[in-house]
């Protein structure tokens, strides 16, 4: 489903340019659950941003479902997002002082396809699979706690049934035990219905959550493996 | 992006910041507001000069004695009135050797002491006028008759009293016809009451008596000397060349060879009205700008508020475009928002603009006249408003980088 061909990713600054990534290629399967991880600077989250369709690489080729990014304007780009692709972010970007549920129909508002009169029903639909309590639904976005917060965004990066979930370290304003909770939920997710998932992290306990992990340095892969438990079951 | 989702989400992005978004519009509202009453202010004191004008009577003109330029070298001219120049044979003349003239009508005026039988009086505008005079000047009757030719022939002693001199004298709104006034200690029947001609400034027309003419000047002036003569002129096309002919009559009649050392003056209504209305105009113009200044300064305060907006939610525009929103969808929400601002802005100030024009009608005395035009214009300006000085806010929250924006603290 997504294809990375030798992507590189260079910022000009003056007459120099920074290599963030170089001739990154790999592959992801409908359905894994991938864990990119990497120290800060390592170049994960520019791999992110080109993932999830917020930038485009210097060069080298990234297909999601067969199709060139490289090729697509902005327009285009901003409806690849609003259809294919969902984000779950460290600082969870909620609408605050705004409902849950309209912060989860957020994202139908820029799609086309979804009818009005099935945006609640939608919404609804994906805070039932993201786990929140029905009784949080009502509140304003900023009286929920961090775990909470976070099962909101799930649930709003689930809304149009997207085809790739990106979320850029999901935990990292979590403690550990709601951390957890939430890593439970992806898992859950991707088991469940079949979601395909990619995991940025830094921490090695989270990505260890994940079926395959993608460890990337200086801008390269640097290890492609499945998780240690996985390996040890065999 | 549907067009209810847009109002829906300027609703919440107006109302989550209430405070700000008030004093925005109070900017707007006060800046439409005195456009809306500063233009009706001078807009009424348009109407009221035509409508003073258009009392005086149609396609006339009008010679008072006096001198334009008394000689050489000197500037110095005549009070009004002042010039015992005009004589009644000069309108005689005029009546007799004018062609194109409907009818002609001479008036002598002075101001004497009135007494109602009543006991009560008034220092008062007495007119000798002849029975002409009711066409020429427009004059129309609430009750009773005017002059008729024989009572000004006979010098009768009849009176129609102005309905600003009956309220004086007799109170408002009474029927004194067949009363009797005392001027200068001479009786006179009031034989009817004209209506109002409306309008206030320069002199009301209104406040005064007429009597007929050869009475007035037997028993009050004393003399054969005339205030001034209105000619109606058959035609509006035929003003400037009746005027001419006038001026070249009255100046052989005169014995007077140089034009300009002449003792009478001609003025044109239609002089009057555009010199009136350039007054007016300009007066409107006024102060349309000075109100114009404050929408200006309203429009600032919106672009101020629609920026310091896009910067404080960068972070929530980055998530919108990461959600899927184009840069278009970005722009037209806050393009609508400031347009939103300026639209709730103008339909108060609209309201309110027009709320104070009634308070100056009702409280100063001076007249407003608020038109569709005006109100429209306002509209217009406001919306415009909104696009001009949203657009740079709008541009600057849709041309943000997604990811740099969600970095944004």
């Amino acid at each position: 489903m997504i294809r990375c061909e030798k992507i590189t990713k260079i910022y000009q600054t003056g007459d120099t340019g920074l290599v963030v990534l170089k001739e990154v290629s790999f592959e992801i399967k409908k359905g894994e659950f991938v864990a990119i991880i990497g120290p800060s600077g390592s170049g994960k989250s520019t791999l992110m941003h080109i993932l999830g369709a917020l930038d485009r690489p210097t060069s080298g080729n990234y297909f999601l479902n067969d199709r060139n990014m490289l090729e697509l304007s902005d327009d285009e780009l901003a409806e690849i997002r609003s259809q294919k692709i969902g984000f779950v972010f460290q600082s969870f970007n909620l609408l605050s002082r705004t409902t849950v549920l309209r912060n989860v129909v957020l994202p139908l508002i820029y799609d086309r396809n979804t009818p009005k009169n099935e945006r609640q029903l939608k919404a609804e639909a994906s805070l039932q699979s993201s786990g929140l309590e029905k009784d949080r639904w009502h509140h304003l976005s900023n009286q929920l706690s961090g775990g909470q917060m976070q099962r909101v965004a799930i649930a709003r990066a689930l809304v149009n049934s997207p085809d790739l979930i990106l979320a850029d370290e999901p935990t990292g304003n979590l403690d550990s035990k709601t951390g957890d909770v939430v890593l439970e939920t992806f898992k859950r997710l991707n088991r469940e219905k079949g979601h395909t998932i990619v995991l940025i992290t830094h921490e090695k306990y989270v990505a260890e959550h994940a079926d395959r992990i993608i460890e990337i340095k200086d801008g390269m892969i640097s290890a492609d493996r499945k998780r240690f438990s996985l390996l040890k079951d065999k | 992006m549907l067009f209810s989702d847009l109002t829906q989400e300027i609703y919440f992005s107006l109302s989550s910041n209430k405070s700000r978004s008030f004093l925005t519009i109070l900017g707007i509202v006060i800046g439409i507001g005195s456009v809306i009453a500063m233009v009706s202010i001078g807009q009424g004191a348009a109407k009221n000069i035509e409508t003073n004008i258009q009392s005086l009577g149609t396609n006339l003109l009008v010679v008072t004695p006096g001198s334009q330029k008394s000689g050489v070298g000197t500037m110095v001219r005549g009070g009004m009135g002042s010039a015992t120049t005009l004589k009644n044979d000069d309108a005689e003349a005029i009546t007799a050797q004018i062609v194109s003239i409907d009818a002609v009508a001479p008036t002598v005026s002075s101001r004497k002491q009135v007494k109602t039988t009543k006991g009560t009086n008034s220092n008062i505008s007495i007119y000798g006028v002849n029975a002409a005079y009711q066409t020429v000047k427009n004059v129309e009757i609430e009750s009773g008759n005017f002059i008729t030719e024989e009572q000004s022939k006979k010098n009768a002693k009849v009176a129609v009293l102005g309905s600003g001199a009956r309220d004086d004298l007799f109170g408002e709104g009474s029927d004194p016809v067949g009363e009797k006034i005392r001027i200068e200690n001479l009786e006179f029947n009031i034989i009817g009451v004209a209506k109002s001609k409306g309008g206030t400034g320069f002199g009301s027309a209104d406040d005064l008596i007429y009597i007929p003419i050869i009475t007035a000047q037997r028993y009050l002036t004393g003399s054969s000397s005339l205030s001034n003569i209105n000619i109606q002129v058959s035609q509006e096309n035929l003003m400037d060349s009746v005027q001419e002919q006038i001026k070249t009559l009255l100046l052989v009649r005169h014995g007077i060879t140089d034009a300009d050392s002449a003792d009478f003056t001609i003025v044109n209504q239609a002089d009057i009205l555009s010199a009136m209305s350039s007054v007016s105009d300009t007066l409107t113009l006024l102060l349309a700008a000075i109100a114009g200044i404050s929408l200006l300064v309203g429009g600032i305060g919106i672009m101020n508020m629609m920026l310091t907006t896009v910067t404080e939610r960068t972070r929530e525009i980055g998530l919108r475009k990461s959600l899927g929103a184009k840069n278009g969808d970005i722009n037209i929400q806050f393009l609508a928002e400031s347009v939103a601002l300026t639209f709730i802005g103008g339909i108060i100030g609209i309201l309110l603009g027009w709320l104070v024009s009634w308070l100056i009608t009702k409280i100063g005395g001076t007249a407003t006249n608020v038109t569709s035009s005006s109100v429209a214009l306002a509209f217009g300006v406001s919306a415009a408003i909104g696009i001009v000085f949203g657009y740079y806010p709008a541009r600057r929250a849709s041309k943000l980088n997604p990811i740099e924006a969600l970095r944004y603290e």
